[in-house]
């Protein structure tokens, strides 16, 4: 076992794995997100009862984890898009670094926001 | 006088790893400690090597869970605190001890059409090919390819699907795929995409991470994918 | 499924990750603003309501979800679980009218 994390341990892997399984929490909690917002069509008073109920620091807490899943995702891939349609340069590697550094510059900037 | 503590896979799919006592020296690679076990300690040890100077591939081992060429990784490198833990290559099936079976390997290079197929006769004059151009030098970054498995032994996605060709023969499909002169470009991109090829890499990077060349298949591989899309699009696929 | 699917699914994925880089973007910017405008429910309701512009917004995010997300996890469910074939396929492509529908929903909820 832990010869098999060493032989993984290099920064495209790690970036390949913040972005599956990221993308794999989002897709569960889509289905959620959207269900939430329906409320407000047809049944406003859950709606509001929920939306009170997202005051609540673990709410806020669980918000700024969906937050930094969404930009580590979209900052993964982003990278996949340069890797896989910018001519090829050695500083691909940077790459993986620099799309870390922007998922957690946007989630800095929504927990600063609270 | 200091010792590594060395355990070696001993077995096939089933098996299990056999510790030894190697004594260690100044500027010694893995396979000097492998061809140690095996001609003092362990006659009965099957391994595979050929050139012992980095040109030919056949030392190719999994060396402290990493796929290496043995002959060209000194043990300083990667002995920390003085043990070593040497198994075959993965994704292969393992004949014996250090051995494992290359014909899976060959065949998926095979099966990506990996081979030159020329449009011109004996009777034709020569191509001439710049070298300076930017697909012949999409080719000369690939060319340099030995076939020692690393990379095959080193993807991820390889484990997970069993049908996918795997980074090197992808590589090789790719040095075709911009070589000007070859007449097949067609048939080997309907036989390089899909499921079982190019489009099952998630860009792990582990094969260009692990290429005792300096190869980066994943490049090609990302070159195939565009083409691949390219020929779908315009109904050529 | 054919090496012709496989490449157009690959487009598509790839196309509907370009427009999402720019709807999420935008989406995180305006999620920023509004909690740090401590804007609540009522307030954020009477913004959104009537406005075609973030109507015609959201029913493009909600397009390029419902070809990404599904796709995304079309290589996840081959790979982790072994589920290939035309099983799979089927339940994703149900998955992503299930999230289409769901979508729609919740943008007529929140902009009608």
């Amino acid at each position: 076992m832990k010869a098999a994390l060493r032989a993984r341990n290099h920064p495209a892997y790690w970036a390949f794995l913040v972005h599956r399984v990221s993308g794999i929490l989002l897709v569960l909690y889509l289905p959620a997100h959207f269900w939430v917002l329906g409320l407000a069509l047809h049944q406003a008073a859950r709606l509001d009862a929920f939306l009170r109920w997202t005051d609540q620091p673990l709410a806020r807490f669980g918000e700024w984890g969906l937050v930094l899943l969404l930009a580590a995702h979209l900052a993964g891939g982003l990278r996949l898009l340069a890797l896989e349609f910018l001519p090829w340069r050695d500083w691909q590697k940077a790459l993986a670094a620099a799309a870390a550094a922007l998922a957690l510059v946007v989630g800095l900037a929504f927990a600063l926001a609270l | 006088m200091s010792v590594l503590r060395v355990r070696v896979w001993r077995g096939g799919a089933e098996g299990a790893f056999q510790a030894f006592e190697v004594p260690r020296h100044a500027s010694q690679t893995v396979l000097d400690v492998v061809t140690h076990i095996q001609r003092v300690l362990e006659p009965a040890l099957a391994y595979r090597f050929a050139c012992r100077v980095g040109m030919c591939g056949s030392c190719a081992m999994t060396v402290n869970g990493v796929a290496r060429w043995t002959c060209r990784t000194h043990v300083d490198k990667v002995a920390a605190g003085g043990e070593l833990e040497i198994a075959p290559l993965a994704n292969l099936p393992v004949i014996r001890d250090l051995v494992t079976d290359m014909r899976e390997f060959f065949d998926k290079w095979a099966r990506a059409k990996g081979q030159f197929s020329g449009a011109r006769t004996r009777a034709d004059d020569f191509s001439r090919v710049a070298p300076q151009t930017p697909a012949r030098r999409d080719v000369d970054a690939a060319i340099e390819c030995i076939g020692c498995a690393v990379c095959y032994s080193s993807c991820d996605v390889v484990a997970w699907n069993s049908d996918y060709l795997g980074p090197a023969a992808l590589n090789r499909a790719w040095t075709l795929e911009r070589d000007e002169r070859d007449a097949a470009r067609a048939e080997r991109l309907r036989a390089i995409a899909g499921d079982a090829g190019c489009h099952a890499c998630h860009t792990h990077m582990s094969c260009s991470e692990r290429c005792p060349k300096g190869i980066a298949p994943t490049a090609g591989i990302a070159g195939l994918k565009r083409a691949a899309a390219r020929a779908a699009l315009r109904g050529e696929l | 499924m054919s090496a012709r699917g496989e490449a157009l699914l690959w487009t598509a994925q790839r196309a509907s990750a370009a427009v999402l880089a720019l709807c999420v973007a935008v989406h995180l910017a305006t999620m920023i603003y509004a909690v740090h405008a401590g804007l609540g429910a009522a307030e954020i309701l009477s913004r959104t309501r009537g406005n075609a512009l973030w109507l015609g917004f959201y029913a493009l995010f909600l397009l390029a979800v419902a070809v990404h997300a599904p796709l995304g996890l079309r290589a996840v469910l081959g790979e982790w679980l072994g589920w290939r074939g035309r099983s799979r396929d089927a339940a994703l492509a149900a998955f992503a009218l299930a999230l289409a529908w769901l979508g729609a929903r919740a943008i007529l909820g929140v902009f009608l």
